[in-house]
């Protein structure tokens, strides 16, 4: 009889005839296996917890949760295997077998199906002729079977010790599943698929698994000439600070590193300070510079508009929006709360550029977002350039380049380097003062909430600011968002992402304090980056520019990558996770 | 200073080289010290991987300067540190230089120097140190010279991690024998180095664990201390269990299974122990696979040898680990045939260490085979086991020839293998040749192993005798080492085992009545015994017992006498009972005894001995000399009656003892009937 569906390996061992309490423990079994698996997608590939109480023959009994198997023949069954049925072996064997082979026999015996038996030690390979593999085992005796996706092999434990691989059984594993097999009347096997410890020691091998992949990742050959590496890496990283408008810094960047940068530098600094109006919450003085420096974009995209045009709504409930600001509200100080452009990957340090090692002509103070200041000694060879996630939403994260890696809390000493980059000789041609480098994530303690806090100490955050003009024109402007709304489902047709949006943004005023209500959510500055990247990318394909930036694409690909080779069965991606190497 | 340089041939082509190295050398001596100081500086710049400089420099003469300098109080501290540095550079190139810088007293001038304050000084000192400690060309025993070196050694380990580094790898270094081991545990070592398993720094941990392996090996006062040290709050033993994880670099794991293992062979834990079952055991196991470097795979191999050696439970559950036994054939396919051709410099590292991968394979199969017979019949099994261990007996490495012959005499404990594998793969031949000239060590194995093929049922014991062994085991019992003489008396025993006359005669004269006496007489109980049970086994079958003691009578009865009359044990009073039983049972070496008023007065009174063992001998010997069938039965009978042994036997009919009972039963019989 065979376990449930198997999706990446299994492991799972047997106690003849233990008499162990099964009681459940879900929480432990559920734990253990995300840990052994943690490539498996079970809503893909359910692991098996349990013996199939339909894959089994009518001699096989099932009980304690199917975990307990028991043989009801009251005599042996084959002719031909009874003779060798000692009193001291019990014939028994266990193994993995593909789903629909004959159940009637002991796994090993018939195709797509693999065993180790008992009575002999044998190991049988779809055959009813086994090979010597290890001792044999009887009551009492703990059997484990474990199959390796990383180099396809098996290899079978007693009691906790290792009997080695199965060499005979090394091939591809598809779709096998744990199976036992019995004929001696009486006969108890329990199983164990992660209810309990494991008596071999399986977490342990599979560290030195871990520390494998990880060993081959570090030392993977990148090309035969070094160049041509460290130029590809210089420019991705040089696109992904253009992508971002980190102006200055990709200037320096291509500066040092020798390289054109692919837009024009007016280019850059528009979007630059599209975004960071979008990212201050000053929606309406993005919209006007968007259609003033990109006249018919949102013309074309009347949907891009909408959303804009709520989260300008959004903006103005907050007290941000510059429509409502100049009516009298508070002055903002999102401008400097939240500084720069879309979240970068770490935050500058300028301290570390005398100590760090770095590549010939690349010079790291110049590097923003990409410095750092704690330096592995690894090789140049052995970086990842492995940004963040794809599109909009930039896991928070730093990228490696040279080898070194760094990840540091945000300090507030920003303004200090900012200044430090100024001085390093970064030409800044723009007054607006590029806030270059230095970022913030919503869910690292900085100046942003720190200032919040502050405010709604002082004087309790109100609806546009506190003043009656301010929110007379934000419900006007409400209306407007609904009949454009409206026309936009009378243009195109429905469009219920577009209806949600305003949906929620609508519900803000159910409130009488948004900031703490159910959709509050929405006023948080760091709703201002999905928006600020989706414009940034619709102002790039109108240049024929890629949506999003190759570093970003290739830390997407990597990821999608691995998923694919979880669904394939390739061991290997159970410890490469791209996580791993963003930090 | 410069004296070797006068020799004209070296001018020629040393001149140019030796001009730039003797201006360093000169600088030393400049009267400005801000000069000597930039002097050392340029020195150390420029012997830095450069060992022909460094051989010019003390041909020159700068150690014995830089000595100078390094111990002047008046050298500022900067000065003093980069002499150090440039010591320890120098140490840092050929043995030649690690001698001539031991001759210079480098190391009392360096140890004196741990005793100023500074230390980034004494850092420098310990760095040379510890470069001169680890050559193998400097005799450890410097480090042990001054007694108050070691407790100043512990005292810097709280310093810096850089001290903690030197120290430990010092100490590791230099603890060869078990005073050295008694040295650093009196001096605190455990619990100074004990707290370094943690550090931070993976070379403290390295070295602090390396110590504690040297510490412990063989070492029962130290392993039972260390199991009971707490590691920041965590028992040693599990501390070593984690540097085995899977993730640890190589080097850490096959440490720390080392010091468990020395732990478990000292009896600090028990072999049953989980740390040494689930995570030695396979830790070493793991070593031995082909994925891991030559060196690794021997020092594994024979930690595991050494583990499992006195464990029967260890090397079944070893032998079924990992398929061990097959791998280790492995060890047997260097250098490897593929390398020869491809590769030069692999082919010299194979062939290096191609000896040791043999000796560690053999050891590890004698450790394997030593009590179980299914193992024995696996290994005999492995692919060319027999005929590897044969050619492994005539290999010119004495340690492999060593290795060989411990794991033929572990095979040879199995009465099966004895009768197959032994016999057709002709063992004997290269044993024996082996035998002629071998050390000491080598014999002892090796004559261990020629007593089980000579067994009684071994088809080898027939060729061998041919092949003139009695002769060689008969000097064999003259040797000094008592395991010598024991395994040549031993061997003749198991030959005069039911063996024709011509044979046993063989024995009798080519060991002489006087060695054969001298023997008996022997300090060594086991050499004793033996001898008893040779005397035995040739005083068996009549015609055999009579012919021998008609020419040997008279000094075989004083011994037996010499024997029973002497302090031994019940064991070795019983076998020369029995040996008197033998004489009982001859034709004409009956009346020996029964001349011998005295003699039977001894059986009498082992007759009435509390051990059964004894009485049962002792009966035993008067019911030959009873027995009926036999000329002069009658007048044996009325004799011993007469002595009263009637009424014993009649005694011992009722013995509690079964066997003895019926023994004396028997013995009435012949007077009824």
């Amino acid at each position: 009889m065979s376990g449930q569906s198997s999706g990446c390996g299994f492991l799972m061992s047997v106690v003849v005839h233990g008499d162990s309490v099964l009681n459940e423990q879900e929480k432990e079994l559920n734990q253990r296996l995300r840990r052994l698996y943690p490539a498996v997608n079970e809503n893909e590939t359910p692991l098996p917890r349990s013996w199939s109480p339909k894959d089994k023959f009518s001699y096989i009994g099932l009980s304690q949760n199917n975990l307990r198997v028991h043989y009801k023949g009251m005599t042996p069954r084959h002719t031909q295997a009874a003779s060798r049925v000692l009193l001291l072996h019990r014939y028994m064997g266990i193994g993995l077998s593909a789903q629909g082979v004959n159940m009637n026999r002991l796994p090993g015996w018939d195709k797509h199906s693999y065993g180790y038996h008992g009575d002999d030690g044998h190991s049988f390979c779809s055959s009813g002729t086994g090979q010597p593999y290890g001792p044999t085992f009887t009551t009492g005796d703990v059997i484990g079977c474990c199959v390796n996706l990383i180099n396809n092999t098996c290899f079978y434990t007693k009691n906790g010790h290792s009997l080695g691989n199965d060499l005979r059984q090394q091939s591809q594993y598809p779709n096998l599943y744990p199976t036992v097999g019995l004929q001696t009347p009486g006969e108890v096997v329990d199983a164990n698929f992660g209810q309990h410890p494991f008596v071999f020691d399986i977490e342990d091998y599979m560290r030195e698994w871990r520390t494998k992949i990880q060993a081959q990742i570090d030392r993977f050959p990148i090309g035969e000439r070094e160049g041509e590496w460290q130029s590809m890496i210089q420019k991705m990283v040089a696109s992904y600070l253009v992508h971002h408008s980190y102006c200055a810094t990709a200037e320096a960047f291509a500066k040092s590193t020798d390289q054109a940068v692919h837009e024009e530098l007016a280019s850059i600094k528009n979007r630059q300070k599209i975004q960071k109006l979008v990212l201050s919450g000053r929606m309406g003085e993005a919209i006007e510079t968007t259609q003033q420096l990109y006249p018919n974009l949102l013309e074309r995209n009347p949907d891009l508009l909408f959303m804009l045009k709520v989260r300008q709504f959004i903006e103005m409930v907050n007290g941000t929006d510059s429509e409502v600001r100049c009516l009298g509200g508070r002055s903002p100080k999102s401008q400097d709360s939240y500084p720069g452009s879309p979240r970068p990957f770490s935050s500058p340090s300028h301290k570390a550029s005398s100590s760090q090692p770095y590549l010939p002509g690349f010079d790291s103070n110049c590097c923003n977002g990409v410095t750092s200041n704690k330096s592995h000694s690894s090789s140049p060879h052995s970086h990842k350039p492995c940004p963040p996630g794809s599109g909009s939403t930039l896991p928070a994260s730093d990228i490696s380049l040279n080898g070194s890696r760094s990840q540091q809390p945000i300090s507030s000493s920003d303004v200090d380097m900012e200044v430090d980059h100024f001085t390093n000789g970064v030409t800044e041609s723009s007054s607006n003062g590029f806030l270059n480098g230095s970022s913030k994530h919503a869910t690292e303690p900085d100046d942003c909430d720190a200032d919040m806090e502050v405010e709604s100490a002082q004087s309790k955050r109100q609806l546009c600011g506190g003043s009656q003009a301010a929110i007379e024109r934000m419900i006007h402007f409400g209306r407007e968002l609904q009949s454009m709304s409206e026309h936009l489902r009378r243009e195109c047709g429905k469009n219920s992402a577009n209806k949600k949006m305003l949906k929620d943004a609508f519900s803000l005023l159910a409130y009488s304090d948004p900031w703490n209500s159910p959709v509050g959510y929405q006023l948080d500055a760091i709703q201002r980056e999905p928006v600020c990247s989706t414009l940034n990318s619709a102002i790039l394909e109108t240049h024929n520019l890629p949506k999003q930036p190759p570093l970003a694409q290739a830390v997407g690909q990597a990821a999608q990558c691995l998923a694919i080779m979880a669904r394939t069965g390739s061991g290997s991606c159970a410890f490469a996770s791209v996580d791993d190497y963003l930090h | 200073m410069a004296c070797l340089l006068e020799a004209p041939l070296r001018i020629s082509v040393l001149s140019e080289v030796t001009a730039t190295s003797r201006h360093y050398v000169d600088r030393l001596f400049d009267p400005d010290p801000q000069k000597v100081l930039q002097g050392v500086i340029d020195m150390k710049n420029a012997v830095i991987g450069n060992n022909k400089q460094k051989a010019n420099l003390i041909v020159l003469g700068a150690v014995p300067r830089l000595l100078y300098l390094l111990q002047q109080s008046s050298s500022s501290l900067e000065l003093r540190t980069e002499c150090s540095v440039v010591l320890g550079s120098l140490a840092m190139g050929t043995e030649n230089n690690i001698k001539s810088l031991v001759d210079c007293h480098i190391i009392p001038a360096l140890l004196q120097g741990l005793l100023c304050p500074d230390l980034i000084f004494i850092e420098a000192c310990l760095r040379c140190l510890r470069t001169v400690f680890i050559s193998p060309v400097t005799p450890v025993q410097l480090l042990y010279t001054d007694s108050t070196v070691i407790p100043h050694l512990m005292s810097l380990l709280s310093r810096s991690q850089r001290t903690q580094e030197y120290i430990t790898q010092i100490f590791s270094h230099c603890c060869k024998t078990p005073e050295h081991q008694t040295v650093l545990f009196n001096h605190g070592a455990i619990q100074n180095i004990a707290p370094l398993l943690i550090s931070p720094s993976y070379k403290v941990r390295m070295q602090a664990l390396k110590c504690f392996s040297v510490l412990a090996y063989e070492n029962t006062q130290v392993s039972m201390t260390l199991v009971n040290v707490l590691v920041d709050g965590e028992l040693l033993s599990q501390v070593f269990v984690r540097m085995m994880q899977r993730d640890q670099p190589i080097e850490m794991q096959l440490t720390a299974a080392k010091c468990l293992t020395y732990m478990c062979r000292a009896g600090a834990i028990r072999t049953d122990d989980s740390c040494v079952v689930l995570k030695t055991l396979p830790c070493l196991v793991r070593m031995c696979s082909k994925e891991h470097l030559l060196e690794e795979r021997v020092e594994g191999a024979e930690t595991l040898a050494y583990l499992m050696e006195p464990d029967v439970e260890l090397q079944r559950i070893a032998s079924t680990t990992d398929h061990l036994v097959a791998m280790l054939a492995d060890y047997f396919k260097y250098p490897s045939s593929v390398s020869a051709i491809t590769d030069i410099k692999r082919l010299d590292h194979d062939l290096k260490h191609a000896h040791e991968l043999r000796q560690a394979a053999f050891k590890l199969y004698a450790s394997l085979g030593s009590n179980d017979e299914d193992i024995r019949k696996k290994i005999t099994e492995t692919e060319n086991m027999m005929d590897r261990i044969v050619s492994g007996l005539s290999e010119s490495s004495i340690k492999v020839r060593l290795a060989a012959v411990r794991c033929l005499h572990s095979l040879s404990r199995s009465v099966q293998q004895l009768r197959t594998s032994f016999h057709d793969h002709a063992v004997w031949k290269p044993l024996m040749k082996l035998l002629q000239n071998a050390p000491d060590e080598v014999l002892v194995m090796a004559s261990s192993t020629l007593c089980n093929l000579l067994l009684e049922f071994s088809p080898s014991k027939e060729p061998i005798l041919e092949s003139g062994v009695i002769e060689l085991l008969c000097s064999l019992t003259q040797s000094d080492s008592p395991a010598l003489r024991v395994n040549g008396i031993w061997a003749l025993m198991n030959m005069a085992f039911q063996a024709d006359q011509k044979v046993k005669g063989e024995i009798v004269r080519c060991l002489g009545t006087e060695q054969l006496f001298r023997l008996l007489s022997d300090p060594d109980t086991n050499v004793l015994m033996k001898t008893l049970g040779l005397l035995r086994n040739l005083l068996s079958t009549r015609p055999h017992i009579d012919q021998i003691m008609s020419s040997h009578g008279k000094q075989i009865m004083q011994a037996v006498t010499l024997i029973l009359e002497a302090e031994h044990s019940i064991e070795v009073k019983e076998q020369t009972l029995c040996i008197l039983a033998n004489i009982a049972d001859g034709n004409t070496a009956k009346e020996l005894i029964m001349t011998n008023d005295d003699m039977l007065q001894k059986i009498k009174y082992y007759m009435g001995h509390s051990n059964v063992k004894l009485q049962l001998a002792a009966t035993f010997c008067i019911s030959n000399l009873i027995w009926n069938e036999e000329d002069g039965s009658q007048e044996r009978q009325d004799k011993l009656r007469e002595m009263g042994f009637v009424d014993i036997l009649h005694k011992l009919t009722q013995a509690s003892d079964p066997n003895l009972s019926d023994r004396a039963k028997t013995a009435m019989q012949q007077y009824l009937a």
